[in-house]
């Protein structure tokens, strides 16, 4: 055992998060590929003299063991197949095509959103439901850390609402805001606002007082004070608090779809279970992390660009690249 | 037999003169009867116990007192970050209420502004006063100037050594032209060396620069190679146990702390601050532990 909070072995080090990805898809590919681990079914591929079997129809060995005696018993030729997993763990090849397929197979039914419609539109919902929280959730949540008398006034209610799950609104906000993507966006601000207010409150209290006083005795003012001091002061600590609300308002997104009309990501997913191709909900599935995954790294290499002081000497590479591209823009 | 040190009050004629002509000049600030207590569980606790001083302009005073003495209380309510439970703080004749940009300070934390750099935050009171940046950005080059950090104009806080940041402080400070400088601990957490040469470099400042500087500190060499006059926190209640007048000649330089009129100084100190303790106060006897025979001493 290493003795607690020792740092890793420099050799293993870089390999680590690689690892945090490859060791689960090992796994995966080891109960897709390998075939005596689990494996429960039979895929036929000669159905011998069992009447209802059919080449490609999966069937759990022990039935399968049952039938063949009887045949057996009656003189017949036994089924044969090999060994194979339910349907609904697709192996990683499969999927791995699946989300290059989904994306270049039209819809089943005209009218049906291709799959890059589907994300496109709970991107956007996301989007909506994040920026209506922020904008009113962000000031709140400063005005809140600065002044003890807007916390007092604000947060026990907000403490209150947020033990209310986002979804039992549902029901209400479909009632008020009809059936499309309004009450979808508003599950997602109900989801995020009140967690936001609090968290932003708390980081704005987090600020060194020593600093508002620097600034008090080099004669800031209120508004001042606020603008220059506290704004900036708690930026980097804002931004990293936002990258973890906006994939709070993520895990909402399916709850929120489908509500009313179910759309976007969620009305794929149903689509495709419908049809039964699990490799395509795998697939949606995935894109969703993929997507917050990404959006959350970006984000983290432009809050080196936009906040250099807190970057430790590391550089953005979207903000290098940028530059490179458009070097006009260098001053 | 060594011949006795002089007293602490002796002073050689040009001495005299000195304190004669800083007697003279005008009164920049005036506390009186400061007095600051908090209420604690079992009743009141006084901090401050009727405080009463006055700076001349240009002066250079240190205040000296033990850990917890209040010398942080004191700085803050002149700054105006707390306010006294009783008496009041003039600056010029006028009341002072809130802090403002007449008083600079420079905290015993550095307190730089993370997100600006050292030319930023230089600019940051003057950008206050509703200066231009053109105008801001070419005073507070003059300040950095000033404090030998024109090199470094463009680095952030993080990537300053204590010592640096320090000076971008005392810079910063400056720069609102400040009637007076209260400075509070500053040095505490630097190495001996820097900390000898940023006392020179304050005292360099401070000589070419019109400004008067109140200085606290715990370390008697520092009080006394630095001030005009030193005021002695007492320690519970905290009153003013006494003004000393030091009679080290200026320039002042390192040489000078082995002067009898250094060292006599620093005796006065010692038992102001270090009283000789008391026969009845608690003796701690230590158990021998070691073997017999193996001695040290």
């Amino acid at each position: 055992m290493p003795t607690p909070f020792a740092p890793p072995p420099a050799r293993l080090r870089p390999w680590l998060p690689w690892l945090s990805f490859l060791l689960p898809l090992a796994a995966w590919c080891a109960f897709s590929y390998v075939p005596f681990l689990w494996h429960p079914l039979v895929k036929i591929t000669e159905p011998g003299s069992v009447d209802y079997l059919q080449p490609g129809a999966l069937i759990e060995k022990a039935v399968l063991a049952e039938e063949n005696a009887r045949v057996l018993a009656a003189g017949g030729t036994p089924a044969t197949g090999h060994p194979s997993n339910p349907i609904f763990l697709p192996a990683p090849h499969e999927v791995g095509l699946a989300v290059f397929k989904s994306f270049t197979t039209p819809p089943r039914r005209p009218g049906e959103p291709w799959l890059h419609q589907s994300l496109w539109h709970s991107i956007q919902i996301i989007f909506w439901g994040f920026f209506w929280s922020s904008l009113i959730g962000v000031p709140l949540g400063i005005l809140c850390g600065v002044y003890p008398a807007c916390s007092r006034l604000t947060e026990p209610a907000i403490d209150f609402f947020r033990y209310m799950p986002a979804p039992a609104f549902g029901a209400l906000a479909v009632a008020i805001l009809g059936i499309y993507d309004p009450p979808k966006i508003a599950i997602i601000f109900i989801g995020t606002f009140f967690q936001q207010v609090l968290v932003v409150a708390h980081t704005t209290r987090k600020l060194d007082p020593a600093l508002v006083e620097a600034a008090q005795t080099l004669g800031a003012r209120r508004l001042q004070i606020l603008f220059k001091v506290v704004v900036p002061g708690i930026a980097t600590d804002l931004y990293n608090d936002m990258r973890i609300l906006l994939g709070w308002a993520w895990t909402y997104l399916i709850v929120a779809e489908y509500i009313g009309a179910s759309s976007g990501i969620t009305y794929f997913i149903n689509q495709q279970a419908k049809y039964r191709i699990y490799d395509n909900v795998f697939a949606a599935i995935l894109l969703i992390g993929l997507i917050g995954f990404l959006t959350d790294r970006v984000l983290e290499d432009l809050g080196r660009a936009f906040f250099p002081w807190k970057a430790q000497g590391r550089r953005s590479v979207l903000a290098a690249a940028f530059f490179w591209l458009r070097p006009d823009y260098v001053k | 037999m060594t011949a006795p040190l002089p007293s602490h009050r002796d002073q050689s004629p040009a001495v005299a003169a000195r304190f004669a002509a800083l007697r003279a000049r005008p009164i920049v600030l005036d506390v009186d009867a400061l007095t600051k207590s908090f209420p604690t569980s079992g009743g009141t606790h006084t901090a401050l116990d009727r405080i009463s001083f006055q700076v001349h302009r240009r002066e250079f005073m240190c205040v000296l007192g033990q850990s917890g003495c209040g010398k942080s209380t004191l700085i803050r309510i002149l700054a105006g970050l707390d306010s006294p439970s009783g008496g009041e703080v003039r600056l010029d004749g006028k009341r002072v209420s809130g802090p403002g940009p007449d008083r600079g300070m420079v905290f015993q934390g550095y307190t730089l502004f993370p997100w600006l750099c050292v030319r930023e935050n230089v600019m940051f009171g003057l950008r206050m006063a509703g200066k231009s940046p053109f105008e801001a950005e070419a005073e507070a080059r003059e300040w950095i100037a000033l404090v030998g950090l024109s090199k470094f104009e463009h680095a952030y806080p993080h990537q300053l050594s204590g010592g640096m940041k320090q000076r971008v402080a005392i810079a910063r400070a400056l720069a609102s032209r400040p009637r007076i400088l209260l400075i509070d601990e500053p040095f505490g957490a630097l190495d001996a060396q820097t900390r000898a040469h940023m006392q020179d470099h304050l005292l360099a400042i401070w000589r070419n620069v019109d400004v008067t500087i109140l200085f606290i500190t715990h370390d008697l060499d520092e009080a006394i190679h630095l001030a005009d006059r030193i005021l002695v926190l007492g320690c519970n209640p905290s009153r003013v146990a006494e003004m000393i007048e030091v009679p080290v000649p200026r320039p002042r330089s390192r040489a000078q702390w082995t002067s009898p009129e250094f060292l006599a100084t620093y005796q006065r100190l010692q038992e102001l601050i270090h009283p000789p303790m008391e026969p009845s106060a608690e003796k701690i006897s230590i158990p021998r532990l070691t073997a017999a025979g193996d001695d040290v001493e």
